[in-house]
């Protein structure tokens, strides 16, 4: 008696199917793909993301290249002398005096409210036209020009680790671009062989008056929904390992390790609470999107040879 | 109607050295609606291709062909699925999809336009009745003879209600009690105002049911009426 309940259901999903996509466009090898480059994706993006808030966190230490420090008490002529030496250096493009109201506030954590009475050293901020290949030259050139001075070129470090990581910031990105490039021809390759295994179908529906929207629409919900179930797979896949790196960068951005108290089931809580969610939980999403719009393409561009 | 005019159809050679084969010249008739006509001529003559450009899967290399008084060289690419939706087509070789049911064979013309499944189960099993099929519904192709097939066939062309409705040698493979069905039931939706044209070899059987004929030698049609 369970026939005639079960058959019409079946029936239905057959009906819905009639390319016998289901077959011919299987959910082992394509999702296993995509869940591949969907976990590369995933690395990359939150590689990504993690160079560009370094970036951004580096970027005020190298905005003051370097400065440079002349003892307390020199004469206001001796300043100027030194400014006018600095600014004849081929390598420096602003030669500045950081004003004492400024410097008192930049001291004030650290001397309190007697600041006024403390005589304050002299410093100067120099902004320089690129990164020096040998910030340690460049250091002996600035003293050299400033007698008595000390330099200060910490930021010139800075400013390369800012450099580097907006390339990383740069790889990342075109990692991620050539993955979904790499996922969009995996697709493409896959609904090309459906097409192949289904040609006489495709040709029957086309000649009973299926638009070649109808057609693209079948192969595209299908790719669409095995790809976005990749992309999840690969996504979820990465999470742990993201987890953690997010966990270790976290001192540099000024966060909180879990690691440095707590286990490692602690370390993967503070690691997960870092992680760019709302970038992880689009990635499915674009993946979906992707397979789709791949397919679309795929399936209208032959469907162009039909009358 | 149905109109060619100076239609003519070529189709590359196999060897694709840019040679063409040409199957139809200077075809030229009209169908009136509601007519019934035979589509005769020896093997080769090019029925089967006079039919596919009747049914809009292929276009003419020349001439100009009418179908419900459009000329249908001078529309879009995308205002053809509509046309198609209104002819009904029965293949020599059925081209049934071979993993659907009968039922669901059947049921593709009408989920094509937009049909809801409530909708169309009560047409579905009509019709699969109307052929002789109602308790073979759920069989795939594979589990049906060839005249249960070509029945199947029929019922996907006729369910439409189709106002053009061509068969291409529907009897071809059929015992003669079986043909004299298949061709009752082509009459049949000729009487409920269809315009059918039939192709076919079968010269008993076109005795049996006179009516006008178009006859084609060799890509060109030599009789009329
Ligand atoms: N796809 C094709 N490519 C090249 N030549 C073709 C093609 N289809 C048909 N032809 C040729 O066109 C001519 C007409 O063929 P068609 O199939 O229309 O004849 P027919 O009258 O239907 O023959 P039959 O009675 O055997 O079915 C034949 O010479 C055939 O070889
Ligand atoms: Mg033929």
């Amino acid at each position: 008696m369970a026939e005639p309940a079960r058959l019409p259901r079946l029936r239905r999903a057959r009906g819905r199917d009639p390319l016998g996509l289901r077959r011919v466009m299987a959910d082992r090898l394509l999702p296993l793909l995509v869940a591949a480059m969907a976990l590369l994706a995933a690395l990359a993006l939150a590689g990504a993301e993690g160079a560009a808030a370094l970036a951004a966190r580096w970027q005020q230490g190298a905005a003051s290249a370097v400065t440079l420090q002349l003892p307390a008490g020199t004469p206001p002529a001796g300043v100027e002398a030194a400014l006018a030496a600095l600014r004849d250096l081929p390598e420096v493009a602003e030669a500045r005096l950081l004003d004492r109201a400024r410097l008192a506030a930049l001291l004030n954590p650290w001397l309190g409210e007697a600041a006024p009475e403390v005589p304050l050293p002299v410093v100067i901020e120099i902004a320089l036209h690129g990164l020096p290949a040998a910030p340690e030259t460049l250091a002996a050139r600035l003293e050299a020009a400033a007698p008595g001075a000390t330099v200060e070129a910490h930021g010139v470090w800075v400013a390369r680790l800012v450099a580097l990581a907006r390339s990383l910031q740069a790889v990342g990105f075109a990692t991620l671009a050539l993955v979904a490039a790499l996922a969009a021809a995996v697709v493409a390759v896959a609904v090309r062989a459906g097409i192949a295994a289904r040609r006489d179908a495709i040709a029957v529906l086309h000649e009973l008056g299926a638009t070649d929207g109808d057609i693209a629409h079948r192969f595209a919900a299908r790719a669409g929904w095995l790809t976005g179930l990749g992309a999840l797979l690969g996504t979820a896949a990465a999470l742990p390992v993201l987890a953690l790196l997010a966990d270790l960068a976290a001192p540099l951005l000024g966060g909180d390790s879990g690691g440095w108290r707590g286990d490692g089931v602690a370390r993967l809580r503070a690691g997960l609470a870092a992680l760019p969610w709302a970038a992880l939980v689009a990635l499915p999403a674009l993946g979906a999107a992707l397979g789709w719009t791949s397919a679309q393409v795929t399936v209208r561009l032959w469907l162009r040879r039909l009358p | 109607m149905v109109r060619f005019s100076g239609v003519g159809l070529r189709y590359p050679a196999p060897g694709g050295d840019g040679a063409v084969r040409e199957a139809l010249r200077g075809i030229g008739f009209t169908l009136p609606e509601g007519s019934f006509h035979w589509l005769l001529g020896p093997s080769g003559a090019g029925k089967t291709s006079l039919l596919r450009l009747m049914q809009l899967a292929l276009r003419p290399t020349e001439g100009e062909i009418e179908l419900f008084g459009k000329r249908v060289g001078r529309l879009r690419r995308a205002a053809l699925p509509r046309l198609r939706r209104r002819i009904g087509v029965v293949h020599q070789d059925f081209r049934l999809l071979a993993h659907l049911s009968a039922f669901d064979n059947v049921a593709l013309p009408l989920r094509i336009a937009g049909r809801t499944e409530a909708a169309l189960r009560a047409d579905v099993a009509e019709i699969l009745r109307w052929v002789g099929l109602a308790d073979r519904s759920e069989a795939l192709p594979a589990g049906l003879s060839g005249g249960e097939q070509q029945r199947v066939a029929i019922a996907r062309a006729v369910i439409i209600r189709p106002a053009l409705l061509v068969a291409d040698e529907p009897t071809g493979n059929l015992d003669a009690e079986q043909a004299a069905r298949v061709i009752a039931l082509l009459r049949e939706m000729h009487r409920l105002g269809s315009t059918v044209v039939v192709a076919s070899h079968a010269m008993k059987l076109v005795e049996a049911y006179p009516a006008p004929a178009l006859r084609l030698d060799s890509g060109r049609l030599v009789a009329h009426g």
